[in-house]
């Protein structure tokens, strides 16, 4: 290499090369309070050595492939919770929006007879009408979108109550895609396995991509060692999951869905202009609005998406249930949805977080939820705990802001 | 453009906030490479012109013409497509986001799969140009200094190669060698055929780069002065009086000197 690099003219600044640097500046972004995903790895440790200590059966391949199809349906709601989060918005009504969809389809499918499909696609569409709203609630009148939401929750609640009238529940017929879509089809084992590998593949592929672009315009490169490791272990442990699950009925096609969300709205987040603007709306709106972005257009769609993935996963659950009932969407549906982004490392205070964070969170929500019920305790004891749960993970939110700020990390 | 075209016109601007008027009948011309200097003491009304051209607020009357045409700047959006850039004195940058990020806020390289490497080349390009010293690009802003964020702020103003560059209090929070860059860049902007449009409580940095100086005064004109002019007569200009406490601190400083 020719000359000084581009980005590598400044001698006050230690650059991290190759393996041992990533490592180091991994660790110097811990400690100054840039956690990212490690609180949720090392909760699920923690709830993985408990709850198969006390009852094997936790561990077992057929137990967590039943966890998978549980957290499909709040995990979707949950990625639609990180858009709002992002923008320091927050939406109470996920759980009541889930509901009413499922009223929805139940009422539109299996009461008026219309396709399926289109039923579905109705549900989705009064969903992003109800985000629109809030969205134009918070834009036009500056209502908090807490207060919005809440009279939102209230609304929806009303509103699937009357859908389903007297006798209370719709069930969905058995035979029907929809409900084997929820409750027993698996993804075939090529599939699962080439879902495993394709994430490394596609990393090493764009990664190679950049490091000789980054070559040619004399930038700096973090090294093709880090790349290949970094897509050695997420391969083998995306690999090792798939194997484990495969023991038992394998990987259900509901989670491969959920997951092909996240993937998107990751992407979506990450690098596209929409996605940029999300963070700066979230970190700082008038600075955002002051560089051309359309705040207010950036807020709706969040809204919008958020209420439209609230309703798709009220579809999910309804299709685990096979029945679309009043108490569909109540209870802990929208803490849990919350509380899972918060958990995976979506800030409450805005601008910070990922999609991923829905999947992890939603993980470790479902596993805590999983492993009491096969203690056999009862839900009173649930609900407590997911609450203190929730509570650690927003004092862990708050500790780390607290540590970045110290350290000129935002 | 033309050296010496008129870019901007303003003619009987005014701006209330409720029962506040913060700007009245408000005139002012920049023409191409030019740099006109805004002054006036604190609550003259420099920032909210800025924030009216800047489409931050909307002017309660008054026309603003562009080139010979009027407009209405009811937008940030709008004033940045046509050409007015603005560095504003808290800078307006998003802390969480890094500096290639905040550089190209809101006109990212390929919108649906930006371009991070070409934005980086051209950040560092831009850096460089302003010699500037940023450690990284790709820290978030908040581990930044004062001086450093904002010369990303100018850098940013720069991106779009703008027609006219407001600069709001630029040489406030920078050091000696920072505020001399800050000024020979205002020149090189002045050079190749941009307006500018600067405020500062800085009158050696004013007359250092200015062509004219205008003074605002409680939200109206009070004269329009040149480089060469006095400092004491900036000075009247600026807080309305020849008899003053600028000049009674003076003459009480020669009065112990003597």
């Amino acid at each position: 290499m020719s000359g000084a690099q581009l980005d590598r003219a400044d001698t006050r600044v230690r650059h991290d090369e190759g393996l041992s640097g990533a490592l180091r500046a991994f660790f110097d972004r811990v400690r100054s309070g840039d956690l990212g995903m490690l609180p949720v790895f090392i909760g699920l440790l923690l709830i993985t050595l408990v709850f198969s200590s006390l009852n094997p059966v936790f561990l077992a391949p057929n137990n967590l492939v039943n966890l998978l199809f549980d957290a499909a349906a709040i995990g979707l709601i949950s990625l639609g919770v990180v858009c709002v989060l992002l923008l320091g918005e927050i939406d109470l009504s996920i759980g009541s929006m889930s509901g009413l969809s499922s009223a929805l389809v139940g009422v539109l499918w299996v009461n008026s007879g219309l396709p399926m499909l289109l039923a579905i696609l109705g549900a989705v569409l009064a969903g992003a009408a109800v985000g629109f709203i809030y969205g134009f609630l918070r834009n036009k009148f500056e209502m908090p979108s807490f207060v919005a939401t809440l009279a939102g929750l209230l609304a929806l609640l009303g509103l699937q109550l009357y859908l389903l009238g007297a006798t209370g529940s719709i069930n969905l017929p058995y035979t029907s895609p929809l409900v084997k879509f929820g409750q027993i089809l698996i993804m075939p084992a090529w599939l699962s396995y080439l879902a495993a590998i394709l994430p490394g593949a596609l990393m090493v592929f764009s990664g190679l991509k950049t490091l000789k672009r980054r070559r040619d315009a004399n930038l700096s490169s973090p090294g093709l060692s880090v790349l290949l490791v970094r897509a050695g272990v997420l391969t083998v442990a995306l690999i090792g999951c798939v194997a484990y699950l495969e023991q038992g009925r394998g990987v259900p096609y509901m989670f491969g869905v959920f997951t092909l969300f996240v993937v998107a709205l990751d992407y979506a987040l990450r690098r596209t202009q929409w996605g940029r603007s999300m963070f700066a709306v979230g970190g700082n709106a008038e600075a955002a609005r002051r560089s051309g972005i359309s705040v207010k257009r950036i807020r709706l769609s969040a809204f919008m998406l958020c209420s439209s993935l609230a309703a798709l996963g009220g579809v999910f659950a309804a299709s685990r249930l096979a029945s679309a009932s009043q108490q569909a969407g109540t209870g802990d549906v929208n803490l849990n949805a919350i509380a899972a982004a918060v958990i995976g490392g979506t800030s409450l205070f805005g601008g910070r977080g990922s999609a991923w964070s829905a999947l992890l969170g939603i993980i470790v929500i479902q596993a805590i939820s999983n492993g009491l019920t096969l203690l056999n305790l009862s839900s009173s004891l649930r609900y407590m705990i997911t609450g203190g749960v929730l509570a650690i993970a927003v004092i862990v939110d708050s500790l780390a802001r607290r540590s970045r700020a110290s350290h000129g990390r935002a | 453009m033309e050296q010496g075209e008129l870019i901007l016109k303003l003619r009987g601007v005014s701006k209330q906030f409720g029962a506040v008027t913060a700007l009245k009948d408000i005139e002012l011309d920049v023409h191409a490479g030019e740099v006109v200097a805004l002054v006036g003491d604190n609550g003259a009304g420099k920032s909210t012109l800025v924030k009216t051209l800047a489409g931050v607020h909307q002017p309660t009357s008054g026309t603003i013409e562009w080139c010979g045409t009027p407009v209405t700047l009811d937008s940030p959006g709008t004033a940045l497509a046509l050409g007015i850039a603005t560095v504003f004195q808290d800078l307006a940058l998003c802390e969480n986001l890094d500096v290639v990020a905040n550089l190209f806020l809101g006109h990212e390289l390929n919108r649906w799969a930006l371009d991070e490497v070409e934005m980086e080349v051209r950040a560092w390009t831009l850096l460089q140009e302003l010699a500037a010293r940023i450690p990284s690009v790709r820290e978030p802003i908040a581990s930044l200094s004062g001086g450093q964020r904002q010369t990303v702020a100018i850098a940013r103003s720069l991106l779009l190669d703008p027609k006219i560059i407001m600069l709001d209090e630029p040489t406030a929070a920078l050091g000696v060698a920072q505020t001399a860059e800050v000024l020979n860049l205002i020149e090189r902007v002045r050079e190749r055929g941009h307006g500018v449009i600067l405020i500062s409580h800085n009158m050696e940095d004013v007359r250092a780069v200015a062509d004219r100086i205008v003074v605002l005064r409680l939200g109206q004109n009070n004269g329009v002065f040149t480089a060469e002019t006095s400092h004491q007569e900036l000075v009247a200009a600026i807080t309305g009086a020849s008899e003053n406490s600028v000049s009674r601190r003076m003459a009480r400083k020669q009065g112990e000197v003597a």
